[in-house]
């Protein structure tokens, strides 16, 4: 069953599990671009969400509102976001940056004392029966719920953004803000919900890296997780399903280099270290190549404020 | 015949900080009337509109349709009260199919299959054929408008309202446009129409009121007017008909040989084997509706696009592969239609304005540092040659309005001496006593032997200023024909998709 000292089975059940805090975050980045905002501060929010959930987590003793508590955290900072750059109108580059530095620095400060700390496990969700069958039992059954809530959410966001009204607006609204107001659309409002859906998103991927991955409090503990997840995006044409491939390929062979690692093969340990980004980007950059079409490109309007000013 | 009467405004004022937009203005418009409101840009139409349909507030006034007060707080009441609007610049989503984006103009839009239908249902009865399922950045601008007319016509309006729908039609598409309003409004539908363009209203239009700076002028029935009467109401004084002053034409100032390049726009037109020459003297108008690749076509001239060295040509000198600095240095200066972001920079001064495009000509550099009191005086003379309204040339170019920032930047090319003048849309968004001295100024340029070529969507313009005729159509150019004894009939077909041999196809069958 074994193929070079690495289990199939078992890289693909791992795969799952480690692709969630990314996709999370990256289903969640979708739709604020598609909105037409650009919010580089994924990486500030997922950070604040892995300590809020955390700390959460550790005090209440339950899972389940350390991942809202996640949530929470990393809405409250995506607000900081869209206050500034919705209201203010300060740019989203600059903001967003700005949004992961502080991330950073104020969980480093409100982590203090969580060294340590072991949280409450968060539970498989389906009987052991099922997860003992072979093969099937571990890919399929075997997973905590946030693995099905992730890819549940991909399925949701797919067809909210393709199929109700809500999605064709935001849709609308990232496609052309000025037209959008026109028709009488609360441009700003409806960034700014969704700035913080993607704030609470990014959260909830933060605290699986807390509590269920790592599972302990460290700085700087998502360790570049949304840069790479804000490159998915981008790589898969702004696609959740795409976004979900992204993802599981990132997780995938992050997973396998350290199997690989641990398995001893002659590879030097930097360039397996390094693959992971590198073949995820390559992959998605030949999946959206050679589709120029505007059906597939970006909002017309990211990046772009918008003030109605006439 | 007197109709019911559908809404009537009454003593709206509407004042912005620094300017009153509209101050006291009552009118009123019956079921199933064609209703201009006519004015120059900046009379208050499209905010006296805006107010109509929600967009905007009124600070005082009162409006009622159908005897009950009218208070829109927001557009959707408005379309729930009975009035849709089509824009002046279309509210369209490109990356969005026709039915999604009629669905977005809608408060309850039916499930899409069925709305699909209903498009086509509505489109057929109107004489609009539209497939719901096309993606609206790959249709024509006449097209979108359709997929406009037909979101409103889905909701059973009480009134239209229509902010210069003609402006990038072809005569053709006008004539079915105007078919399909007169059928409207013998179904009940009243339709306020906005536009500048008089002929249109008198063909068009039951009753008019014309506004000047916010304020009612007059009210009249457009059929019993002359279209200068009206010009005259609308801009308060008598209008100079631009002459011509007959120059011999010179040698070839520029040419262009089987000019393609690709376009660089998102959904643009690339250019297919362009060739013309204009010669000292001569106005080469270039008509097309727009996105037919006028915006290409002016980059290919300006040295934005490059291409190679022999495709382009000034006073005999190969030029293709040169940027904008040398081919102004050359005697080629251009003047591109967005004003706000590619003529000029908005947030800079209209002193650096000056100075970004004319540098060169004017000689505006010492020995590498930039000639201010140079640029300011040459700024000052375009601020005062072409009657710029502005506190004084240090304020940013974005405070100005679209008009007066157009005057500013075709002066500053007009006035660079240049031998070569490439504009696109000269007189766009300008009002009709500027525009005529607009194009007095071109007339004037080309007299002193300048070869200019103008690219506009306005016919009228073009035939008035241009001494050759050619359409830009899917990127392609149409033989240059003498403006003098073409019909519009004839501007219509090479227009409407046709070349060289299609006409005559045409126009023999």
């Amino acid at each position: 069953m074994d193929i070079g000292g690495i289990n199939p089975v078992i890289l693909i059940a791992t795969l799952m599990a480690s692709a969630v805090p990314i996709l999370m975050a990256a289903l969640g980045e979708t739709v604020v671009e598609r909105a037409g905002v650009l919010n580089l501060g994924v990486e500030g929010m997922m950070v604040i969400g892995a300590l809020g959930g955390f700390v959460v987590a550790v005090h209440t003793g339950s899972p389940v509102l350390g991942f809202i508590g996640g949530a929470v955290c990393g809405a409250a900072l995506s607000l900081i976001f869209a206050a500034l750059t919705q209201i203010f109108l300060a740019n989203q580059v600059a903001t967003g940056l700005a949004l992961t530095l502080f991330g950073l620095g104020v969980s480093s400060l409100g982590g203090q004392g969580y060294n340590g700390i072991k949280p409450p496990p968060t539970g498989q969700l389906l009987p052991d029966f099922l997860a003992d069958l072979p093969v099937v039992g571990p890919i399929v059954f075997g997973h905590d719920w946030m693995v099905y809530f992730s890819i549940l959410m991909t399925a949701v966001l797919w067809w909210v953004l393709k199929s109700t009204r809500i999605g064709l607006i935001i849709r609308a609204v990232g496609e052309s803000h000025e037209a959008a107001h026109a028709l009488g659309y609360k441009v700003n409002r409806i960034r700014l919900m969704c700035i913080a859906f993607g704030g609470a998103m990014a959260g909830i991927g933060g605290a699986y890296v807390s509590l269920a991955r790592v599972p302990q409090w460290v700085d700087g503990i998502t360790a570049g997780a949304g840069w790479i997840a804000l490159a998915i995006v981008v790589f898969a044409s702004w696609k959740p399903w795409r976004v979900l491939i992204g993802a599981y390929l990132f997780g995938g062979i992050t997973v396998l280099q350290l199997n690989l690692q641990v398995a001893g093969s002659g590879i030097p340990v930097e360039y397996l270290s390094m693959a992971p980004y590198l073949i995820t980007i390559l992959v998605l950059v030949i999946m959206s190549a050679g589709r120029r079409g505007k059906a597939n490109g970006a909002p017309a309007s990211l990046g772009q404020n918008f003030h109605a000013s006439r | 015949m007197t109709r019911p009467e559908l809404l009537r405004v009454e003593g709206i004022t509407k004042a912005y900080p620094g300017v009153v937009a509209n101050s006291d203005v009552t009118f009123s418009i019956g079921e199933g009337e064609i209703h201009a409101l006519l004015g120059e840009n900046g009379a208050g139409k499209s905010t006296m509109v805006k107010m109509i349909y929600g967009l905007v507030r009124p600070d005082s006034g009162a409006m009622t349709l159908r005897g009950s007060a009218y208070t829109p707080g927001k557009p959707a009441e408005a379309r729930r009260l009975g009035v849709a609007m089509v824009f002046q610049h279309f509210s369209l989503f490109e990356a969005l199919n026709v039915a999604e984006n009629v669905a977005l103009g809608m408060e309850n839009p039916p499930p899409m299959r069925e709305l699909a239908a209903r498009i086509r249902a509505v489109s057929e009865e109107y004489g609009l054929p539209l497939d719901p399922s096309r993606m609206v950045g790959d249709l024509s601008a006449g097209e979108r408008q359709r997929v406009e007319i037909i979101r409103c016509l889905l909701q059973d309006p009480k009134l239209l309202i229509m902010d210069e729908p003609t402006s990038v039609l072809t005569p053709q598409e006008v004539e079915i446009l105007f078919k399909t309003l007169r059928q409207l409004s013998s179904e009940g539908t009243a339709i306020l129409y906005i536009s500048h363009k008089l002929e249109e209203i008198k063909t068009l239009c039951d009753e008019a009121t014309i506004l000047r700076r916010g304020k009612v002028v007059a009210t009249c029935t457009p059929r019993e007017r002359t279209a200068r009467e009206m010009a005259e109401l609308m801009v308060g004084q008598a209008l100079k008909t631009p002459e011509r002053r007959l120059g011999a034409k010179g040698e070839v100032a520029l040419a262009v040989s089987d000019l393609s390049v690709d376009s660089p726009i998102p959904f643009g037109t690339s250019l297919k084997g362009i060739s013309f020459t204009v010669a000292k003297g001569e106005v080469l108008g270039i008509a097309g509706v727009a996105g037919n690749g006028q915006d290409e076509l002016l980059l290919a001239l300006s040295g934005e696009l490059k291409s190679s060295p022999d495709k382009v040509r000034i006073l005999s000198q190969p030029v293709g592969d040169c940027g904008p600095v040398e081919r102004r240095r050359a005697g080629l200066v251009a003047a591109p239609e967005d004003r706000y972001g590619h003529a000029a920079a908005p947030d800079m001064s209209l002193v650096e304005n000056a100075f970004l495009t004319a540098g060169v000509r004017k000689g505006l550099t010492k020995s590498g540092f930039v000639d201010w009191a140079g640029t300011r005086k040459f700024a000052e003379e375009i601020i005062a040659a072409y009657d710029v309204r502005t506190p004084g040339p240090d304020v940013a170019a974005r405070a100005l309005s679209g008009g007066n920032l157009q005057k500013f930047l075709m002066g500053r090319e007009l006035m660079q001496g240049a031998s070569v003048i490439v504009i696109n849309q000269p007189t766009w968004g300008v009002d009709a006593a500027a525009a005529a001295q607009i194009r007095q100024s071109i007339l004037d340029r080309a007299g002193e032997g300048a070869a200019v070529v103008v690219i506009s969507q306005d016919l009228d313009e073009l035939l008035e200023v241009a001494d050759s005729f050619a359409v830009l159509n899917g990127g392609r150019l149409t033989k240059p024909r003498p403006t003098d004894g073409l019909t519009m009939d004839e501007i219509g077909l090479m227009m409407g998709g046709a070349h060289g041999m299609e006409v005559a196809h045409h126009v023999s069958a």
